[in-house]
């Protein structure tokens, strides 16, 4: 009989970690909110907006923006928003 | 048969997972299922073949190179080797996909971007110097179509590198309208036959007996037809009507291209006496378009300063933010030349990395 075939596993031999999303909130009251502009243009008329009628709730609001759409945020930015807010809204425009 | 024996009965010294199959299966389509292939067949990486093309590179199958987007995995010398038997590469064509690969994960290249754009870019490969020469790639006829295995097969090797190690796939991170057959395979090399005029390479500051690989993020070829300019004005006025409708006529920003001149285009340059500076020059001075001309928005004057929007006559130039490349290529028959299109900005270049054995 012959013997087996063998090949090389040309992936990285990783699998996803699948985690439960995390609830979402029942009420915004109280709640602080962050508002993330990748930097497309005129992704901030948006958020301006968002951040109007948040502001209007009696929320707060805390602005960010990465430095380049196309580029990936960095881990700072994303610890930054992690720890500052309760819920974070990203924004995506052209 | 060395290898063979190798991987049976050595140590192969090989990390990688090793999947059994019987006796019986077919291969080619056993990669088909498990999700590996570019939906052309590959050619199955067994132990023999990747021990043999790692034999060419002085390189440690467990050194890592970098990470591979959009997972940002880590990729190992024998994790390119394998997708490089995949990809149909020979075994003297490993100096040039581990250039390809490190020039891949330079940041100002943004493989990310190239792969999760909606645009229809994808890596293009370019290869200068003497081991193009060597390892038989096509800078002549037919020179970005099919029929050279070296030209198809590097640039798939990192098309199933990013697919199968960084796990960009079509659908997923891979967010393009339409995609473009270079996603296959675009790869070629310049034409430096001529001494006249300096190579990609060379004019980017390499030796002209160094060999490098520069990639860009491009998507289609255009050809320019010009069969009846006989001064390189002429000629010019063609390539700079082409050049403006690049992306859209009414674009400055995030567009670039290279412009290909092909071998008869060449000929009526030398015979004038014009250096590709000259060119380049000629065409500086006519690839400008006013402001009022441009679509408002982030390509047109979203880009633009307050002052550059207050002044409509004002004349930009088309390649603004992103670069016009020339270099040469294709076959000496035909008065044609081309465009590859390709995203330029900031953040998304054209880079160069010099091949080592």
């Amino acid at each position: 009989m012959k013997p087996d075939q063998i090949l090389l596993d040309p992936t990285a031999e990783i699998s996803a970690v699948k985690r439960p999303k995390i609830d979402r909130p029942s009420s915004l009251d109280g709640l602080t909110i962050g508002l993330l502009d990748i930097a497309k243009p005129r992704g901030d008329e948006f958020l301006d907006r968002i951040e109007e009628l948040l502001v209007e709730r009696g929320n707060r609001v805390l602005r960010y923006r990465k430095e380049r759409f196309s580029k990936i945020a960095s881990d700072e930015l994303k610890q930054e928003i992690g720890s500052a807010c309760d819920i974070v809204v990203e924004a995506l425009a052209d | 048969m060395m290898y063979r024996l190798r991987a049976k009965f050595g140590k192969t010294g090989l990390a990688s997972r090793r999947i059994s199959l019987p006796a019986a299966a077919d291969l080619v389509e056993a990669c088909f299922e498990r999700g590996w292939t570019d939906g052309l067949p590959v050619v199955p990486p067994t132990e023999a073949r990747v021990l043999e093309i790692l034999d060419d590179t002085p390189r440690m199958p467990d050194e890592i190179i970098g990470l591979i987007p959009p997972n940002r995995v880590e990729c190992t010398i024998e994790k390119i080797a394998i997708n490089a038997v995949m990809a149909g590469c020979l075994p003297q064509y490993m100096p040039v996909v581990l250039a390809v690969v490190e020039a891949a994960l330079i940041p100002e290249f943004n493989l990310h971007a190239i792969l999760a754009t909606t645009n229809a870019v994808s890596p293009v490969v370019m290869v200068n110097g003497p081991i193009a020469r060597s390892i038989g790639m096509n800078a002549k006829g037919n020179v970005f179509g099919q029929g050279n295995r070296a030209n198809a097969s590097i640039g798939r090797a990192l098309q199933l590198l990013v697919r199968n190690v960084g796990g960009g796939l079509p659908g997923e991170i891979d967010r393009s309208v339409f995609g473009n057959p270079g996603k296959y395979s675009f790869c070629f090399a310049e034409d430096e036959e001529d001494p006249r005029w300096e190579s990609y390479a060379v004019e980017q500051g390499y030796a002209p007996d160094a060999s490098t690989v520069t990639m860009f993020a491009g998507d289609g070829v255009t050809p320019i037809i010009d069969h009846m300019a006989r001064t390189p004005e002429e000629l010019c006025d063609s390539y700079v009507g082409c050049l403006l409708a690049t992306y859209n006529r009414r674009q400055v920003n995030e567009v670039a291209a290279f412009l290909v001149v092909g071998g008869e285009h060449q000929k009526l340059f030398h015979d004038a006496g014009w250096s590709k500076q000259r060119l380049r020059e000629e065409l500086d001075g006519k690839l400008r378009i006013p402001v009022r001309d441009l679509v408002p928005g982030r390509s047109g004057l979203g880009g633009l300063t307050p002052e550059e929007r207050r002044n409509p006559d004002l004349m930009l130039p088309k390649f603004r933010t992103g670069t016009l490349n020339i270099i040469r290529a294709g076959g000496s028959a035909g008065k044609y030349s081309a465009i590859i299109s390709a995203l330029g900005s900031s953040g998304l270049k054209p880079v160069t990395k010099e091949i080592t054995p």
